[in-house]
C-alpha cells in the first residue's frame, strides 16, 4: 500500500464517518459542522485523484459558499442551538431498509465490475484550471452556456420566492 | 489504487444521503442529505475520470456542471423553506401536509396558513 492509498483510505473514512455523524447526530448545527468536515475530506480525494481545479471549486463553492448558506437557514428559521430530540422521522426503519439496500446494490455492482481493477494516478494530466478550461469553453461549451441561463433562472425563483409580500 | 475505492466510498456517501433525506424531517437536513447524494455522484465522475485516463476531461466537467447545479438547487431549496418558515412557522416536513396525496386522517385540522398572507398570493 503505497502513502496515496493510505491517504486516500484515511480521507475516505474520514469522509464516510462524519456523514454517519450528519445523519445521526440530533444538533442541527453540529449537522452543518460535521457536513464541512465531509466536504473538506471530499476535497482532499479529489486532489488524490490528480483534479486539482475541482478541489479548489469544491472548497470555495461548498466548504465556502452552501455550508455558510445552510448555517444562515438555520439561524432564520430559529433552529435551537442544543439538542432537539425529535429530528427524525417515524419511518426510520423503513429509511435505514431503503439505505442499506442501495449502499449494498452499489457496492455489489462496483465489485463485480470492477474487481482488481487499477487507477494509476502516475500517469493521469492533472486537471489544472488551464487544462480544464480549455476544455469547457471547447468541447463543452454549449453546455456551459445553457448553465448559465439555469443559473439566471435560479437566481430569479429565488429572489421572486424570497420577496416579501406587499399587503393588499 | 485500486479503483473500488472511490466507488465504496461514493456509494457509501450515496446510501448516507439517502438516509438522510428518508429518515430526518427538519427541512434543511433534507437538503443536507441532497448535497450529500450529489457529492457521492461527483467523487464517482472524477475516479472514472482518473480510471479512463480521460483526454476530455468528461468527469472533471461534468462534475463542475454538477456542482454549479447544486448551487442553485441549494439557493432555491433554502428560498422555498423560508418562505415556508415564513408562512408556517415550522419547517417540519411531517407536519407539512396540505401538498399530501391523501386524505387527513380524521379528528386533525390541517394546518392553518399565518403570516403574511404570503402563500395565499403565491
Amino acid at each position: 500500500m503505497t502513502l496515496v492509498d493510505a491517504l486516500f483510505c484515511l480521507l475516505g473514512v474520514m469522509a464516510v464517518g462524519s456523514a454517519l455523524l450528519v445523519a445521526l447526530s440530533s444538533n442541527l448545527v453540529h449537522c452543518a459542522l460535521w457536513l464541512v468536515v465531509t466536504l473538506g475530506a471530499l476535497a482532499g480525494l479529489y486532489l488524490l485523484l490528480a483534479a486539482e481545479f475541482v478541489a479548489w471549486v469544491q472548497v470555495l463553492i461548498y466548504v465556502g459558499a452552501v455550508v455558510v448558506l445552510l448555517l444562515f437557514a438555520l439561524m432564520l428559521t430559529r433552529a435551537p442551538i442544543g439538542t432537539l430530540g425529535d429530528l427524525n422521522a417515524t419511518n426510520r426503519a423503513v429509511a435505514t431498509l431503503v439505505a442499506t439496500a442501495t449502499g449494498a446494490v452499489l457496492v455489489t455492482t462496483f465489485a463485480a465490475g470492477f474487481r482488481g481493477a487499477h487507477l494509476e494516478i502516475r500517469g493521469a494530466d492533472i486537471g489544472s484550471a488551464r487544462s480544464l478550461g480549455a476544455t469547457i469553453f471547447g468541447s463543452w461549451a454549449l453546455p456551459f452556456e445553457v448553465l448559465s441561463l439555469l443559473l439566471l433562472a435560479a437566481l430569479v425563483g429565488a429572489i421572486v420566492l424570497s420577496r416579501h409580500q406587499e399587503p393588499r | 489504487m485500486p479503483v473500488l475505492f472511490p466507488l465504496v466510498v461514493s456509494s457509501l456517501l450515496f446510501s448516507i444521503g439517502v438516509y438522510i433525506v428518508l429518515a430526518r424531517r427538519h427541512a434543511i437536513l433534507v437538503l443536507m442529505g441532497v448535497e450529500l447524494m450529489l457529492n457521492a455522484v461527483n467523487l464517482n465522475l472524477v475516479a472514472f475520470d482518473a480510471f479512463w485516463h480521460d483526454r476530455l476531461d468528461a468527469g472533471q466537467s461534468l462534475s463542475l456542471f454538477v456542482i454549479a447545479i447544486a448551487a442553485a438547487e441549494i439557493g432555491l431549496g433554502l428560498a422555498i423553506v423560508l418562505l415556508v418558515f415564513r408562512t408556517h412557522q415550522h419547517i417540519s416536513l411531517e407536519r407539512l401536509r396540505e401538498l399530501a396525496d391523501r386524505d387527513e386522517p380524521q379528528g386533525r385540522e390541517p394546518e392553518p396558513v399565518r403570516g403574511q398572507g404570503g402563500a395565499a398570493a403565491l
